[in-house]
């Protein structure tokens, strides 16, 4: 159990500045999820607080203590990856007590086959004990690299990645169980992902990373709701949030270069932005299609997903996404017309992209 | 395999397995030549036209063994009674076995030049592989300052022929005092192979995922350790092909062996032909030292032939 604090952390490699003053507080027991796109410094992250990788300045603190001294061994941290974190050598039974049989460690040879046994059971592999690793399905090698992390009872598990290297089916299967792991545990959970699903469903906490800087963090429930920019806005949620330019006139907004309006209500006065160049947020949960609304749109496509729609809808040059029930026949090319609810738009602004409400 | 194969592919698959039947039988013949050599009578090695029908004997391997010399008459019949079988067979080709004061039977120089060929190719074998691959585990894995240029400097060691630096070496030895040693030769020839092995290895480790070793330093294992129980048999297929390929010009080495060794330290290559001598060369004996100096280099890569598919391919097939 730990809680770690990475303090103003910059790394470099050559030119190329991974981190930028980067600052992350993980509490005891939290499952927390760094989301962004490839690139974006998560695994970098990681190695940091793995002490794989050293801060070119800034400090990593567990439970208090700076470990800039500390080698990856004295971190007591455990590592499950994408892949190849397991010996093709090795049987699994072999690899499960690899962790366990390091001299500065000294586990009992009794211990390690009891703890190797409650480790198979947990995560039902014990049928696989004897077999090589390289006779393994994906979700199977996976299950044992996280086999081989808990068996240890380390202190921070560091996860990069562990689910995207399977098909959906397993990675939907494995991200309950991986949580459930979690809970039971009740362990520090670093996970890096760029499955912004994984992240909302797994995560305690989140940690919006782009280009090396932490853009927002806060619960799943935070970020979805009430996203810092617009980056955020568009990387979170599926589909994304609706993006659409604009500004305000009164209690009305009105939508450029199209412009038709649509109604703010109170928002519009409160948010004293009048004539501002704005960009509107909208979920496509929030855009609802009804008969007596103000806008009329053509639809563009209609993705059908079992338990709802995704209509794309168009409004001149303009598309944008809608949920609706399953139930509702639409056909591509008919005229419908839409709304939004009002309380639910977030404001953007045009140039910087951070919301007002941030801003503020 | 393909499963179904048209006419014009069956005939070309014919012409190609008789092509290869071809090539096989050119490459094999001076070898079946040697071998057959080496179970010959002395009188039957240079007949015109060549012999191929005898009785294959030992005699050559006996008179390789040990120091002999030419009798000026026929030995009593109680004297080749006396003697035992294999000194029979040296008597019939009218020579005779030459024996210490104390009646022992003198060695010829082969046996002592053979194991210093194995004593030296062995030793530098494992001084190239071992340093290469230390060396190729630390540019594959850790940031080296003028990595690009330091590869290029360790592979530009094999720019030049060897021979071209044959003189100030022998100078050199000669003053350190390494003329005619096995640690003489031994650096030499572990200096050779040293760049080939740096490289072929760099690129073996490039092939193993440093995941691997980084699990392993994480589960509390030093870098020493991850390397032993993780890198090493991840790599024992290019440390296999490596090590045959250092072995094979090690043992077959001549040039450097012919100058910097006389007596004591050396090695096979140069005492074969030497043997050719003056007068009538015996070329039965030649070629039996010939077949028993093949024979370590088969053997080696025999047993590691099932690395070696997989090595010589430098990594192009494999995943």
């Amino acid at each position: 159990m730990a809680h770690i604090e990475l303090r103003n952390i910059t790394k470099k490699f050559g030119n190329h500045t991974a981190l930028a003053d980067l600052s992350l507080d993980i509490a005891d027991g939290e499952f927390f999820v760094l989301l962004g796109e490839t690139g974006a410094g998560k695994t970098t992250t990681l190695r940091l607080v793995a002490g794989l990788e050293k801060p070119t300045s800034g400090q990593v603190f567990i439970d208090g203590v700076d470990v800039a001294d500390w080698g990856a061994a004295e971190r007591d941290v455990a590592l499950v990856l994408q892949q190849y974190s397991l010996y093709p050598r090795y049987t699994v039974r072999e690899n499960l007590e690899f962790p366990l049989k390091p001299k500065i460690r000294r586990v009992p040879d009794a211990e390690i086959a009891e703890r190797v046994a409650r480790v198979a059971k947990t995560l039902r592999i014990e049928h696989l004990l004897d077999r090589k690793t390289d006779r393994l399905s994906g979700g199977e090698m996976q299950r044992v690299s996280i086999g081989r992390a808990i068996v240890r009872k380390p202190r921070v598990f560091l996860m990069d990645e562990p689910l995207s290297a399977l098909d959906a089916k397993l990675r939907e299967a494995l991200r309950t169980e991986l949580k459930n792991i979690q809970m039971n545990l009740g362990q520090t959970f670093l996970f890096v992902t760029h499955d912004q699903i994984e992240a909302m469903s797994m995560g305690d906490k989140v940690a919006v990373l782009n280009h090396g800087r932490i853009v927002q963090q806060g619960t799943p429930q935070e970020i979805y709701n009430n996203p810092r920019n617009t980056f955020v806005a568009s990387f979170v949620g599926s589909p994304p949030m609706n993006l659409i330019d604009g500004k305000m006139s009164g209690e009305k907004a009105v939508i450029q270069p199209m412009s038709f309006e649509l109604p703010l209500g109170g928002r519009g006065k409160a948010s004293g932005a009048n004539d501002r160049a704005l960009t509107f947020g909208i979920r496509p949960e929030d855009l609802v299609i009804e008969s007596g609304a103000p806008v009329e749109a053509k639809v563009h496509d209609v993705e059908n997903h079992g338990v709802e729609k995704i209509v794309t809808l168009r409004v001149g040059e303009l598309l944008l996404r809608a949920t609706t029930p399953a139930r509702t026949q639409l056909a591509i090319e008919d005229a419908v017309r839409f709304g939004w609810n009002a309380d639910k738009v977030t404001l953007f602004d045009r140039g910087t992209g951070v919301s007002l409400r941030h801003s503020a | 395999m393909a499963a179904v194969q048209t006419t014009s592919e069956r005939v070309l698959n014919r012409v190609a397995i008789v092509a290869v039947l071809v090539v096989t039988l050119i490459f094999l013949a001076p070898i079946y030549w040697i071998a057959s050599t080496a179970f010959k009578p002395r009188n039957l090695a240079t007949t015109i036209p060549p012999t191929v029908v005898f009785t294959p004997e030992i005699s050559p391997f006996v008179k390789l063994m040990v120091r002999r010399s030419q009798m000026r008459e026929q030995p009593s019949a109680e004297e080749y009674a006396a003697a035992p079988w294999w000194e029979q067979m040296v008597m019939d080709g009218g020579e005779k076995v030459v024996r210490d004061g104390k009646g022992e039977v003198q060695l010829s120089g082969y046996p002592n030049r053979f194991m210093n060929s194995l004593i030296v190719a062995i030793t530098s074998t494992v001084l190239a592989v071992g340093m290469g691959t230390f060396t190729a585990y630390g540019f594959s894995r850790f940031k080296v300052k003028g990595e690009a240029d330091l590869l290029f400097f360790i592979l530009s060691t094999r720019m030049l022929p060897p021979v071209v630096v044959a003189i100030p070496m022998f100078l050199m030895y000669r003053a350190v005092g390494l003329n005619d040693t096995h640690w003489g030769l031994i650096i030499l020839y572990t200096a050779f192979n040293l760049s080939f092995s740096v490289w072929l290895m760099k690129g073996f480790m490039d092939e193993i995922p440093k995941e691997y070793e980084e699990a392993a330093l994480v589960d509390g294992y030093t870098r020493m350790q991850a390397f032993f129980k993780i890198v090493l048999p991840e790599a024992a297929t290019g440390i296999a092909a490596t090590a045959v390929f250092c072995f094979i010009t090690a043992w077959n080495e001549y040039a450097f062996a012919l100058i910097m060794t006389n007596r004591r330290a050396q090695t096979a290559p140069p005492f074969i032909p030497s043997q050719v001598g003056s007068g009538l060369p015996d070329w039965t004996v030649i070629a039996a030292g010939t077949l028993l100096f093949l024979l370590p280099v088969a053997i080696f890569t025999f047993l590691l032939r099932n690395h070696l598919l997989r090595g010589v391919t430098f990594g192009a097939i494999r995943k």
